[in-house]
């Protein structure tokens, strides 16, 4: 049934994004290829991988973002105030009121009730990509190989995997990430790592406008020294030159 | 957005097969004329045609049926039972015209009222995308019903002459008239395209607060299904002229040609035919310039993480 759970679901699974801590290193995207290419549905396919124009279905990229502030004459200039350059990982944020899971004509897309995590019934599913056109995020892909709707099922086959080792019961993206960017836990509880973690960082949403209440948080860069607030290298500076070096300087001085 | 051929062709035809259909319901024409009989089957045909051409940029087209499920909450799942509900008064309606040369008041109003309310369920698809702005506005339920009522009423004006109307300048001024409301209503759509985008790349990435955002470096040097689907530049390209052309092709010159018709109702059948056939082919591609620059020109919010500016 691709009507939304009428009630709150008791869980909130999802993910924390910190975007001050994210290097952009891609291992979470390559991660989330390799572990989905072998998980839950159909393998996530590539078109030509060998040849000129590549590409494929994937559940997780990294954007890269330069954020530059205006100055008074709407001029944008790069070494004032804040400017920075962000690495951005996307996925399905497993919205709250997900315009994918109620536009889906088969029945095929879905959040569960218990979790509150949308997934793809790939045996309904009929790859009219509707789902996709519905999502501000651009979280859904369509695999042109088996012709079934993709997206981020937060790795459902390793977080109640009891087979695995407990370290190992988190998404794929957030068990390889090198720098700790990624987070996952229950957003429902707010005892939870990662709702202390949003409730501390100001965790927000992306595209708040859009209305669909999404799980997923992300965690503001933290404010940055501006590049001309640093302490200037003194290389010119020997004021303070003392001792035999001091006398090495008043020496070559006069030569 | 990327236009589909197959969408483009059905929403385009079924459009034409539903507002004839609907003009038929209301026993317009003569159902003992051969022509009205062969309208009725045309009809059929065309709404037929469209929706098996809409299935055919499904991934797995073999288990379309399942589309009938969830009309609860998917305006893509009620267009698909609604077409087929219609199809029962539309068939009907066509054996009594076909087979006992008769009109029922009953089953023919009923057909009309379902085709109506089909072509405003596949409007809602698109309308009720609140991902992409210009389709997410009552005006595009409205210039989808106003382009089925203008190319059903040519149609019936066509369909009029060929069986030999004894007053055809009703049918061919009621064409007219509906003919231009249908472009006036998609002027006012392509003006509510003007407001300010919902997303930006600022609110898309949340780093709206620290400045102006900018895409450094894509996820992916190739294209992928996202900017495949949801980025088309060529339609942006040459909106101006393409506008221009849907406008003249498809509302000035079957506008003179109808109005043409009305007034030179005495002349003989073959050019009335003949005008009213010239009036539809024109019609038509001006429509399926339109619907083109439907999609092309629609801009997803999922651009603002990909140099929004630029698709």
């Amino acid at each position: 049934m691709t009507s939304l759970p009428r009630h709150e679901t008791p869980k909130k699974l999802g993910l924390v994004i910190d975007l001050d801590v994210c290097v952009g290193c891609h291992a979470c995207v390559v991660a989330c290829k390799e572990w989905n290419t072998g998980g839950y549905g159909a393998t996530l396919s590539d078109q030509q991988p060998y040849g000129a124009d590549v590409s494929g279905a994937w559940l997780n990229r990294v954007h890269g973002y330069e954020v530059m502030p205006d100055n008074s004459d709407g001029v944008v200039i790069g070494e004032a105030g804040e400017a920075r350059v962000v690495h951005f990982p996307k996925s399905c944020l497993h919205c709250e009121d997900a315009p994918c899971v109620t536009v889906c004509p088969t029945g095929a897309s879905y959040k569960r009730e218990e979790d509150g995590i949308v997934l793809v019934d790939e045996d309904k599913c009929i790859g009219c990509g509707l789902c996709a056109w519905s999502c501000p995020y651009g979280a859904r892909e369509m695999d042109l190989a088996a012709g079934v709707m993709k997206k981020c099922t937060l790795c459902i086959d390793r977080i109640y995997n009891e087979t695995l080792e407990e370290v190992d019961r988190v998404p794929s993206c957030v068990r390889t990430c090198p720098t700790n960017a990624r987070h996952f836990g229950d957003l429902a509880d707010p005892t939870s790592e990662v709702s202390q973690m949003v409730a501390e960082r100001g965790g927000f949403d992306l595209m708040p406008e859009q209305g669909t209440r999404p799980v997923n948080k992300y965690l503001p860069p933290r404010p940055r020294t501006p590049l001309s607030a640093c302490a200037q290298p003194a290389v010119e500076d020997t004021a303070d030159a003392a001792g035999f070096f001091g006398w090495v300087d008043r020496m070559l001085d006069r030569i | 957005m990327h236009p589909a051929f197959s969408i483009i062709i059905f929403t385009t035809l079924s459009g034409l097969g539903y507002g004839l259909a609907a003009l038929l319901g209301l026993g317009l024409l003569d159902p003992a004329q051969m022509a009205t009989k062969a309208a009725h089957v045309i009809a059929l045909a065309l709404i037929g045609g469209g929706l098996i051409s809409s299935t055919l940029h499904l991934g797995n087209p073999q288990r379309a049926w399942r589309a009938f499920s969830q009309w609860r909450s998917s305006w893509l799942s009620r267009e698909g039972v609604l077409a087929i509900f219609t199809f029962v008064p539309l068939t009907w309606s066509a054996w009594l015209a076909v087979f006992e040369s008769r009109w029922e008041p009953v089953i023919g109003t009923a057909g009309t009222l379902l085709c109506a309310i089909t072509v405003f369920s596949t409007s809602m698809i698109y309308a009720s995308l609140k991902s992409i702005d210009s389709w997410h506005s009552p005006w595009t339920p409205a210039s989808y019903l106003g382009f089925s009522a203008a190319s059903g009423a040519t149609a019936t004006a066509l369909f009029a002459a060929l069986g030999g109307a004894e007053s055809l300048w009703p049918f061919a001024l009621g064409a007219a008239v509906l003919v231009a409301v249908a472009w006036a209503i998609k002027l006012g759509w392509r003006e509510q395209t003007g407001r300010p985008p919902l997303s930006t790349p600022e609110t898309a990435t949340g780093l709206g607060h620290l400045g102006t955002v900018r895409e450094l470096e894509p996820p992916h040097m190739t294209d992928n299904y996202l900017t495949r689907e949801m980025g088309f530049r060529v339609g942006r390209k040459h909106a101006r002229k393409l506008w221009l052309i849907a406008s003249v092709v498809g509302c000035g010159v079957p506008v003179v040609l109808l109005i043409g018709l009305a007034v030179a109702a005495g002349a003989p059948g073959g050019a009335a035919t003949l005008v009213s056939l010239a009036a539809l082919a024109s019609l038509m591609a001006g429509i399926l310039v339109e619907r083109w620059l439907f999609f092309a020109e629609a801009r997803h919010a999922v651009m603002n993480y990909y140099r929004g500016q630029l698709s």
